[in-house]
């Protein structure tokens, strides 16, 4: 009678997450001593060398070379004498035992660890971690050897949506590591989306300096375009219409075609809002929370919902219903697609409240976990297109609503203030509306009430 | 620099030294076996513990391989009333002073604080910030002073102090500040600093313009240099300035001139900032083999060294399986030794971690 032991990858760091399988010195059928070096493995600080903690003979390895493996998984299993462990503590995570007997458990956590692929390859969020340690959400894409034959294989193939650029990701972390750079000076890059890898360093140790990050942004803003993808071989790709993309063609080709589109625009100094949010942002109140001018507009427009109930309402053939609560829709990019879930009866909430409410649902929607419910019953919807550097939009309406208003990007632009020319924040705020429901006045009216409030958000305060 | 046993394992005392030859002399066979049971010993150790934070059984560890002969001559030379004050690496030190090793690994999992009481073991709890025990050293001997047990000839009164750190923390203001009191106060002191010449993967050239040992000088600190792989060095010239220490004649700086052969600490990788033929130098002096080659021209047979690597390997064996076995501490352990006595504002707190641990409605302490 047997058990087998396995090891669980271990942080060998502090508050590292994983590690990539480098060399297996030991292969199945292979006998192992206590604390014989088994393979090395790299991880976001060092090559190491894990010795086995218990002997006995190698029944599997169960990770290729080439894996990235999260710490906590198990690497290898070991048929051990019985009782040849001893104790192990609860409290202990990297080792295992459990009777031959139940051996089939072995495939299991082996499924387990290469299913283990994130469903979205290119995130660049960064994991929080202890300061200075840990590794990037960017690395974690199993950067599995090309053509290594696993179980689930075509469940990830069809899961992740490219994995040539997983993998130019991930090397395009590991290139960043290699620069030398202080953190602020890689945050400065980030923030300014600055390639790190591409600017000439002239630090005294071959150091990339804020000067270099600098330079670096000016040139980038003038030919942030040039990089362009190669073009594709193949003359052309075909896309299967299918999951999110058919859904938000449905509902896009419904709400064209139904309603009766009326889109209206108007410019907007918006300096005050600026200030506004600036104000917001300092004070202690809001300390920890997300401030953008997205927030301000909400308010803005639930305030002008009160004030032109119509644009607030549905329309079915037979009634009009007129809401009088505002399930305020946000129409938010994902990695998944299109969708527009709602905040429930923001018109109660306060500025504080909204902008939490604001923060979780963009948070929730970036994680993929937006459930159907939070994007039901919406009576009014905004698109922020200004993130993507757009001055402003036609939008179409979310089906079931009659309103749906466009914030462009927000920006330095000559304004005329008591006849002179004066460099004032200016937006472009669009708006469309379901004419059916909608005339030409109600919609003119709630458009300038928008724009007075994000020209003197003071309004909000009636 | 002072040698008394050469890389090929030769015993001599040069003249300029001489004073030191003594100390040796008054050794027996016995001493000698003991010197290399415990260096052997803290090497296994090292090692076992090692592979354990590979295998994720510690949060850390710092391994000091490479000087042993520096910690575990110098622990032999601190009287039986002294007191140590150790940084995080002198685990030979613990081992001359009968410290349970299971304490030092349980520190580096994270489940206690140290557990040994200094009180009855004179090893104070390991340093982990840099340079502090230097300063509660200085503050220690300042005490003895106070209490009038330094040069009463009496030697079951007199008592000194000697602090361990290393050449990165010779840098830091502390030990300016600690060399500075102990000289004013003349305190029964010994500044005992292990140069292995790497501050994590600063080298000690870029930390110090002079020789280590002539730091304290301008402050009213003598010093002088010895091998540090050398362990009949180590031993003697500790001894002769320890008793020096003890009989009134003021602080003293001895630096151990050896070399860390491996990590700063199991996160660290010195294959970044050193290369392997620095390496493979200081292995070729290795403070074990040195003792080994001296013991075997003294007539030591192979059986004491088998023995040795028995009892070494049990040990190993044995601490695998407590370190295996040991579980999460209870959660109490961290309030109880913030203040000596009862304090409200801790119990409150205890009070309420309790309340958040249960409302998981895991008792198992949630670990």
């Amino acid at each position: 009678m047997s058990q087998i032991a396995f090891f669980n990858l271990p942080d060998v760091g502090e508050g590292l997450t994983e590690a990539e399988i480098v060399t297996w010195k030991v292969k199945a059928g292979d006998t192992v001593e206590v604390n014989q070096v088994i393979v090395e493995i790299e991880t976001a600080k060092s090559l190491v060398e894990l010795p086995v903690p218990f002997s006995g003979v190698v029944d599997s390895l169960l990770c290729a070379e080439g894996d990235t493996v999260e710490v906590g998984k198990p690497i290898i299993a070991v048929t051990v004498a019985d009782g040849a462990v001893g104790a192990v503590s609860t409290a202990t995570t990297s080792i295992q035992v459990i009777p031959e007997a139940s051996k089939p458990a072995i495939a299991e956590q082996h499924a387990s660890i290469v299913t283990n692929v994130p469903e979205v390859a290119a995130s660049e969020s960064k994991q929080p971690n202890l300061v200075g340690y840990g590794t990037s959400t960017a690395h974690a894409p199993s950067r599995r050897r090309q053509g290594a034959a696993v179980p689930a294989a075509a469940g990830i193939a069809a899961r992740v949506a490219n994995p040539a650029t997983a993998l130019a990701t991930a090397s395009a972390a590991l290139a960043e590591d290699k620069v030398l750079a202080k953190p602020p000076i890689r945050k400065l890059a980030r923030d300014l989306n600055v390639d790190i890898t591409r600017v000439t360093p002239t630090g005294s140790n071959g150091e990339v300096t804020r000067e270099d990050v600098l330079a670096g942004a000016e040139q980038a803003s003038v030919f942030r375009n040039l990089s362009t993808p190669t073009a594709p071989t193949a003359r052309e790709e075909r896309i299967p219409v299918k999951g999110v993309r058919k859904a938000i063609a449905n509902a896009m080709v419904s709400s064209a075609f139904t309603a009766p589109h009326v889109s209206i625009f108007v410019d907007v100094d918006a300096t005050r809002t600026m200030e506004y949010v600036k104000r917001l942002k300092a004070s202690t109140d809001f300390a920890g929370v997300k401030v953008t001018p997205l927030l301000i507009m909400a308010k803005a427009m639930i305030w002008a919902v009160r004030r032109n109930p119509m644009v607030n309402s549905t329309w079915t053939d037979e009634e009009i219903i007129v809401h009088n609560f505002v399930n305020f829709g946000i129409a938010a990019a994902t990695p998944r697609g299109l969708i527009v879930p709602n905040i429930k009866d923001a018109d109660s909430m306060s500025m504080l409240e909204l902008a939490k409410a604001i923060e979780q649902l963009a948070a929730t929607a970036r994680e993929g976990k937006t459930t159907p419910a939070d994007m039901k019953d919406g009576t009014i919807t905004i698109t922020n297109i200004g993130v993507f550097g757009v001055d402003t939009g036609t939008p179409i309406l979310n089906p079931g609503e009659v309103g749906i208003v466009a914030l462009g990007s927000i920006r330095p632009k000559p304004w005329v203030v008591n006849n002179e020319i004066q460099v004032r924040q200016v937006t472009t705020i669009g708006a469309t509306f379901d004419h059916r429901v909608v005339d030409g006045d109600v919609a003119s009216r709630f458009v300038q009430d928008v724009a007075s409030v994000i020209e003197e958000p003071a309004l909000l305060l009636d | 620099m002072v040698q008394l046993l050469s890389p090929e394992g030769d015993y001599g005392v040069p003249a300029q030294y001489a004073e030191y030859g003594k100390y040796v002399d008054a050794l027996t066979e016995a001493d000698f076996l003991q010197f290399y049971k415990e260096m052997s010993r803290m090497r296994r150790f090292d090692n076992e513990a090692t592979a354990l934070q590979r295998q994720g059984q510690l949060g850390l560890w710092v391994p000091a391989v490479g000087q042993e002969a520096a910690q575990i001559g110098s622990g032999h030379a601190v009287g039986k009333n002294d007191h140590i004050f150790p940084s995080y690496r002198e685990h030979g030190v613990a081992i001359t002073h009968n410290i349970d090793l299971m304490s030092i690994l349980k520190m580096l999992r994270g489940v206690n604080h140290g557990g040994w009481n200094p009180n009855e073991t004179r090893f104070h709890l390991y340093a982990i910030v840099l340079g502090t025990q230097v300063i509660h050293a200085t503050g220690y001997a300042m005490g003895v002073n106070f209490d009038g047990k330094v040069a009463t000839g009496n030697p079951e009164i007199d008592e000194a102090v000697i602090t361990y750190f290393g050449d990165g923390a010779t840098a830091e203001g502390e030990i300016s500040e600690s060399f500075l009191f102990a000289a004013i106060n003349n305190n029964p002191q010994v500044f005992f600093c292990q140069n292995n010449q790497w501050a994590i993967s600063s080298a000690v050239g870029t930390q110090t313009r002079v020789p280590l040992f002539e730091r304290g000088a301008g402050f009213g600190v003598p010093g002088i240099r010895i091998d540090g792989n050398d362990v009949l060095a180590s031993y003697a010239v500790t001894k002769k300035h320890m008793d020096d220490a003890r009989n009134g004649a003021g602080p003293f700086m001895i630096e151990a001139l050896t070399y860390r052969i491996g990590a700063h600490t199991t996160s660290d990788d010195p294959t970044k900032y050193r290369s392997q033929d620095e390496v493979d130098y200081w292995k070729q002096r290795d403070p074990i083999v040195r003792l080994e080659k001296f013991l075997r021209r003294q007539g030591i047979q192979d059986s004491f060294f088998e023995q040795c690597d028995v009892e070494n390997e049990a040990m190993a064996e044995s601490i695998r399986q407590q370190t295996f076995a040991l579980g999460a501490p209870p959660i109490e352990n961290m309030f109880q030794h913030v203040y000596s006595e009862a304090h409200p504002l801790i119990e409150e707190q205890s009070a309420w971690l309790k309340g958040y641990e249960a409302s998981f409605g895991d008792n198992e302490g949630g670990h």
